[in-house]
C-alpha cells in the first residue's frame, strides 16, 4: 500500500476511472441494443401516459355523433368509423368515440398501473423482507410462512374477488376503479420482492465487507445505507421492472372480463372486449389496443432483461 | 425424502385454511347476499331463507359448519342453482378445465423445450432468432388477445375451427394453443438460457476433448443437464394454466369451472365460490409440491431434509 508506482518515462498512462456500480451497469446497458430499445419504448410510453390526453385529438369520452350520422348518410351504414374517416385517424367505436384518444387515455391507465402497483409492492414487500432478513429467527419464520400462504393464493382469482366485492363501494369507485386495481394487484404480488429483499439481506449480512465495516465500528444505520442497500438494490430494481408487465397484463385482463376500470373510461383490455363485438367488420378495434398492450409489455420486458444483464455482478468482466 | 414430501403436503392444510378464511371474510364483508334480485324479496321471506341456509348465524359458526362439511367432501347447496349441489356443478366443469389444462401443458412442454434447445444449438443464427421472436411474441401477447386473434384468423377468416364451444376435438385446438402460448414462450426462453449455461461447463469440454461424438454430447450431457432447472418453472407454469384457463374458457365459451366463477362472485353464491377458490388454491399448492419433489428426484445434487 505504501509503495507508489510511477509510470516509466515515455509510457502512456491510461487512467482507469474508478467504476462505480451504476456507471458500470450503464456501460453494459448501453451496449445492449434490445435494452436500449426497451428503454426508449418505456420513455415513450411514460411520455404518452403523462401528456397523452393533452395530445389527444378529442376527449376520450366525447361522442362524435355528427360523423356517425354523416357516415350513415354517405352510405357506410351505422357503426364504428374506419380509420381515417371524418377526421378520426384510427376511427371510432360504435358511439363515435375517437379510438386514438381512447388509446391515449388507456396509456395513462397502463402507466399508472405500471408505476403505482410497483410502489405498493415495494411498500409492502421491502419492509417485510427487510425485517425478516435483518432479525432472522422466529420473526423471520412467521413472516416467511405468511408469504408462503400469499404465494399459494391463486392471485388472479383473489384480484377478481376483491374487485367484484368492492366494486360498488366508495373505495371501489375511487379514480374510476383504479385505486382498487392498484391495491388488489399489489396485495397479491409483493411476495417476490419480499423474498428477494430477505435473501439479499441474509447473504449480504455475512459478507466480508459488512463484517469489516462492523469490525471498525461503523454504525448499523450506516452499514444499511452505505453497504447493504447499494449492493442489494440491483436485483430489486430488476424484479420491479420485470414485475411491471405482469401488473399491466393483470389490469388488462380484469378490464377485459369487465371488472376493471369503470366506464366511460376504457383501458386497453376493455377496448378489446368492446371491439370484439365488431370483430368481423372492424377488426382494427381489437388490433390497435392489442398492439398497444403487446408494445407496453415488450418495452418493460426488454428493459428488465437488459437491466438484469447489466446489474448482475456475476457477468462483470466477462464481456 | 418421504418426511420432506409429507411435510410439504401437510403444509398445504394451513395454506388452504388461510385461503378459506380470507375468502370467507371477503365474501361476507360486503353488502348484498345471494337473495338480492332486481325486485327485493319481502323481509320475512328473506329471513326464512337466511334461517334455512344458516345465514342468520354468527360468521364463525357459519364458517365452522362450512369447514366441517368441506372436510367430509360436502360442498353444500348452491344458492343460485337451487336444484343442484355445488358438488354437481364442480364435477361438471372440473374435467373440462383439467383436460384443457393438461393439453395446454403438454403442448407448452413439447413445443417450448425443443424450441429452446434448437435456439441454443443454433446460438446467434436463425434458429436462435426464430425462438427469440416467438418467445417475445408469446410473452407480450395476453392469452385472451391470442385467443381472439386465433378466432379471427382460423375461425372467422379461414373457417377451419369453430369459434367456441367444447363438443369435440376440433373445438379443442384453438383454446389449447391460446392457453399454451405464454408458457411456450417462457419455457423456450428458460430452456435456451439453461442450455447456453451448460454449454460452457467443464464436463462438456471434457466430453468433447475425449472424442465423444457431438450428437451424444448434446443428447447425453447437455440436454439432460440443461433440463433440470427448467423443471423449476413448470410449477409457475402449471399455476398459470390453472388460473389462465378460466380467461380462455370465457373467450371460447367453454363450459369449464371458470365460467361459474365470476357468476358465483357477483351473485354471492357463497358455497360455490368457496368451493372453486379452494379447488384452485389446492391445485396451485399441490402442483408446486409435485414440481419441487420432481426437482429433487431429477437432480441428485439436491437433497431435501
Amino acid at each position: 500500500m505504501a509503495t507508489v508506482t510511477r509510470p516509466l518515462p515515455g509510457q502512456v498512462v491510461r487512467e482507469r476511472r474508478s467504476a462505480g456500480l451504476w456507471s458500470d451497469a450503464w456501460g453494459r446497458l448501453r451496449k445492449n441494443r434490445l435494452a436500449l430499445l426497451g428503454l426508449f419504448m418505456v420513455l415513450t410510453l411514460l411520455f404518452l401516459g403523462i401528456f397523452g390526453p393533452f395530445l389527444a385529438p378529442y376527449p376520450y369520452a366525447q361522442q362524435d355523433l355528427k360523423a356517425i350520422q354523416q357516415a350513415a348518410a354517405d352510405g357506410y351504414g351505422i357503426g364504428p368509423l374506419n380509420p381515417g374517416q371524418y377526421g378520426h385517424v384510427l376511427g371510432t367505436d360504435q358511439l363515435g368515440r375517437d379510438l386514438l384518444s381512447r388509446l391515449l387515455d388507456g396509456a395513462r391507465i397502463s402507466v399508472s398501473v405500471a408505476l403505482v402497483v410497483q410502489l405498493v409492492i415495494l411498500l409492502i414487500g421491502v419492509p417485510i423482507g427487510a425485517i425478516a432478513g435483518w432479525f432472522s429467527g422466529r420473526l423471520d419464520n412467521v413472516l416467511m410462512r405468511f408469504t408462503d400462504i400469499i404465494y399459494a393464493f391463486p392471485d388472479l382469482l383473489f384480484i377478481i374477488i376483491l374487485s367484484v366485492v368492492f366494486r360498488e363501494t366508495a373505495f371501489g369507485r375511487t379514480f374510476d376503479g383504479l385505486l382498487m386495481i392498484f391495491v388488489a394487484i399489489g396485495l397479491t404480488s409483493w411476495v417476490t420482492v419480499a423474498r428477494l429483499v430477505r435473501g439479499q439481506l441474509l447473504s449480504l449480512k455475512e459478507t466480508e465487507f459488512v463484517e469489516a465495516a462492523r469490525a471498525i465500528g461503523v454504525q448499523d444505520r450506516k452499514i444499511i445505507t452505505k453497504h447493504l442497500l447499494p449492493n442489494g438494490v440491483g436485483p430489486i430494481i430488476v424484479a420491479v421492472t420485470l414485475g411491471i408487465p405482469g401488473a399491466i397484463l393483470a389490469e388488462a385482463t380484469l378490464s377485459y372480463i369487465g371488472i376493471g376500470v369503470q366506464p366511460p373510461r376504457a383501458s386497453w383490455g376493455s377496448l378489446i372486449a368492446e371491439g370484439y363485438k365488431w370483430i368481423r367488420a372492424e377488426p382494427h378495434l381489437v388490433l390497435f389496443p392489442a398492439i398497444c398492450i403487446a408494445t407496453a409489455l415488450a418495452s418493460f420486458t426488454f428493459l428488465g432483461d437488459g437491466l438484469r444483464d447489466a446489474l448482475d455482478p456475476k457477468l462483470k468482466g466477462k464481456q | 425424502m418421504i418426511r420432506y414430501v409429507t411435510r410439504r403436503l401437510l403444509w398445504i392444510i394451513p395454506v388452504l385454511f388461510a385461503v378459506s378464511v380470507i375468502t370467507f371474510l371477503l365474501m361476507h364483508a360486503v353488502p348484498g347476499g345471494p337473495w338480492a334480485r332486481e325486485k327485493a324479496l319481502p323481509d320475512a321471506v328473506e329471513a326464512r331463507l337466511n334461517a334455512q341456509y344458516g345465514l342468520d348465524q354468527p360468521l364463525y359458526e357459519q364458517y365452522g359448519r362450512w369447514a366441517i362439511a368441506f372436510a367430509t367432501g360436502d360442498l353444500g347447496p348452491s344458492y343460485r342453482y337451487q336444484d343442484r349441489t355445488v358438488n354437481d356443478i364442480v364435477a361438471d366443469g372440473f374435467w373440462v378445465t383439467v383436460q384443457l389444462g393438461i393439453m395446454a401443458f403438454a403442448l407448452a412442454v413439447l413445443v417450448g423445450i425443443p424450441l429452446g434447445i434448437l435456439a441454443a444449438l443454433g446460438h446467434n443464427r436463425w434458429p436462435d432468432y426464430l425462438t427469440t421472436s416467438i418467445s417475445i411474441l408469446g410473452v407480450t401477447t395476453p392469452s385472451f388477445v391470442l385467443g381472439i386473434l386465433l378466432i379471427v384468423f382460423f375461425s372467422v377468416q379461414l373457417g377451419w375451427f369453430p369459434t367456441g364451444g367444447w363438443e369435440g376435438p376440433e373445438y379443442w385446438v384453438l383454446p389449447t394453443i391460446a392457453l399454451a402460448g405464454f408458457p411456450i414462450a417462457v419455457i423456450a426462453r428458460y430452456t435456451r438460457a439453461s442450455m447456453l449455461e451448460v454449454t460452457r461447463k467443464d464436463y462438456i469440454r471434457t466430453a468433447h476433448s475425449k472424442g465423444v461424438k457431438n450428437q451424444s454430447v448434446v443428447s447425453r450431457h447437455m440436454i439432460r443437464n440443461a433440463l433440470i432447472p427448467v423443471v423449476t418453472i413448470l410449477g409457475p407454469t402449471l399455476a398459470f394454466l390453472v388460473t389462465g384457463s378460466f380467461i380462455i374458457e370465457r373467450v371460447f365459451n367453454i363450459p369449464g369451472m371458470g365460467q361459474f366463477y365470476l357468476n358465483a362472485i357477483s351473485t354471492r353464491d357463497y358455497s360455490l365460490l368457496m368451493a372453486m377458490t379452494m379447488l384452485y388454491a389446492f391445485a396451485v399448492a399441490f402442483l408446486n409440491v409435485v414440481v419441487d419433489v420432481l426437482y429433487a428426484y431429477i437432480d441428485p445434487r439436491i437433497r431435501y431434509s
